[in-house]
């Protein structure tokens, strides 16, 4: 009896929640599209620019690294079986593809979590503690509006033009792996990567990168809101935040690519 | 002190300051009750606030004043009772309707809850900003008038953080007041504060009632600060209104809960200690895992 109470709170637990991000995004895609159209307030502008710096010029450098040394890692590895079949130039062939379909947009995401995700769930719940999101609220200004939509719409904007630079400083890595270590041509190696590559592959990570940037915005915003308690209730919803984007990224990409591999 | 404010201040009377006549309640509520997880924290609550007038509710920590104060504001709905804020049932109100009874009223918090990314006088600016279609220039010159109001004019460009606990109260006071509000709400408007802070703040408080004539309502366990500010007292025990009368007569009240807590005596009907298990059987028993 107990593993099924257990469960089922779980579940439950678990249905509340996504109920709860998917209001959340209703509203902020209201405040975005038809608020604004019906003259309910604008969006601000000036905060979404600042939201958007923050996760593309700020968190680029970060990123860069990561990707960097990620496609020089792949590229050891997958030489590793590659060279026993004796095909090590399949290197530039895999990497350009992993790289767009799969690596590129989960490490920006992976990445957007701790830097962004985790600062923004800290922020809004450090505002909800000290009073600031009532303070908001009664002065007849939105939360979701003001707080929520600049963060998911700077998200949304700058997400896929991050992957984008990712996925071409992923393959960078993977380059100067397959020319110095590996000892292949460049423009082979550069040839490769660009013949294998099509647009789809490019469109799909791009996608995924747009999907993951609102759920990590939505998560970090619920959870920032739903902070209850001082201090400790920051931390924990910081925790959450970060817990729940990388879980939400994984399933979500698995869906993604399964559903796709399907259509195929 | 410059003429500009004076001048907004008889300009401001003149627009809502109306008759204060008797039947004229800007605030009226009556058997309010609400409970959070079973603990019910409001039993039967019923007040009205005239047009004019400062109301001031007391009662110790904890008992539900905050509580009364958000249910006007309306952050927060009444399990049963009928709540009316300047004329509007706030059961029946749309969210558009809510939003709209807000531009009419001002709030000052506790902690003064101003926003931290945003120096002073955006702070007192944005209202003025998001409500209105005003041009920069001109809310500019707004938001210099409200903060010469509460003396803190050279502290615009300041932000929050670099504030006194008494500073970012009169700044919070100055956005409070930013769109001519026709009630303001204050919570615990002195706690924290210094002595001579505070009294800065209570004569702030009865400014704005003379000068702009509005209508306040006071949360505050300060007596000393709410005998100087208050046209009528409440007090709240117990989820109900147990006292209600001008500062003389509670002052001079036979009520003993009252004079308790009016004259902070540590025992009375308010007990000083809680605990309700006897405290010898408490200190006899044994945990059953010792």
């Amino acid at each position: 009896m107990n593993a099924v109470r257990v469960i089922g709170s779980r579940f439950l637990g678990f249905t509340c929640y996504m109920g709860g991000l998917g209001y959340l995004l209703r509203d902020g895609l209201w405040w975005m599209t038809i608020g604004p159209l019906r003259g309910k307030g604008k969006i601000r502008r000036r905060e979404t620019v600042f939201q958007m710096t923050r996760l593309s010029v700020k968190s680029m450098g970060i990123v860069s690294l990561v990707i960097f040394f990620v496609g020089m890692i792949l590229a050891f590895q997958m030489a590793y079986v590659l060279k026993s079949l004796g095909v090590v130039r399949y290197v530039a062939d895999i990497l350009g593809v992993a790289m767009a379909r799969e690596m590129g947009p989960l490490l920006v995401g992976m990445v957007m979590t701790g830097y962004a995700g985790a600062a923004i769930a800290a922020e809004i719940g450090t505002m909800v503690v000290s009073e600031e999101v009532v303070a908001l609220e009664s002065s007849a200004l939105d939360p979701v509006r003001f707080l929520v939509v600049p963060r998911i719409l700077a998200a949304m904007i700058v997400m896929p033009m991050v992957t984008l630079i990712a996925i071409y400083v992923g393959c960078f890595g993977g380059f100067l792996v397959g020319v110095t270590f590996l000892d292949m041509d460049e423009m082979e190696y550069i040839g490769r990567t660009i013949d294998r590559l099509s647009f789809n592959d490019l469109f799909n990570g791009l996608i995924k990168a747009e999907m993951f940037g609102v759920l990590i915005a939505c998560i970090a915003c619920y959870e920032g809101l739903s902070v209850t308690g001082g201090a400790e209730g920051v931390g924990r919803a910081t925790t959450n935040a970060v817990v729940r984007s990388i879980v939400g990224l994984i399933a979500s990409d698995l869906l993604f690519t399964a559903g796709i591999f399907a259509l195929m | 002190m410059s003429v500009t404010p004076d001048k907004l201040q008889s300009n401001v009377k003149q627009s809502h300051a109306g008759d204060p006549s008797d039947d004229d309640f800007v605030i009226r509520i009556s058997g309010l009750r609400k409970s959070f997880d079973k603990r019910e924290v409001l039993k039967d609550v019923n007040l009205s606030v005239r047009r004019g007038e400062t109301v001031v509710i007391m009662g110790g920590s904890g008992c539900g004043k905050s509580t009364v104060l958000r249910h006007m504001i309306g952050v927060l709905t009444p399990d049963a009772g009928n709540l009316e804020v300047l004329g509007q049932d706030l059961k029946k109100l749309s969210d558009d309707g809510i939003t709209d009874l807000r531009k009419r009223f001002g709030i000052l918090f506790q902690s003064g809850a101003l926003y931290n990314s945003m120096t002073v006088s955006e702070n007192v600016a944005l209202p003025i900003r998001e409500h209105t279609d005003l041009a920069p220039e001109i809310i500019d010159i707004i938001v210099k008038m409200k903060l010469e109001m509460v003396g803190l004019r050279e502290a615009e460009t300041l932000m929050p953080a670099q504030l006194s606990g008494g500073m970012r109260k009169r700044v919070g006071l100055a956005r409070a007041i930013a769109l001519d509000p026709e009630i303001i709400f204050y919570d615990e408007p002195t706690t924290g504060l210094d002595p001579i802070v505070g009294g800065v703040i209570d004569k702030l408080i009865n400014d704005f009632k003379q000068g702009l004539g509005v209508s306040s309502v006071v949360v505050t366990h300060d007596m000393n600060s709410a005998f100087r500010i208050a046209d009528r007292m409440v007090m709240l025990y117990d989820g109900h209104i147990v006292a209600n009368g001008t500062p003389e007569e509670i002052r001079e009240t036979e009520n003993e809960l009252v004079h308790q807590f009016v004259h902070g005596e540590p025992d009375g009907p308010i007990p000083l200690k809680l605990s309700k298990v006897d405290y010898g059987a408490d200190l006899l028993t044994v945990p059953e895992d010792y």
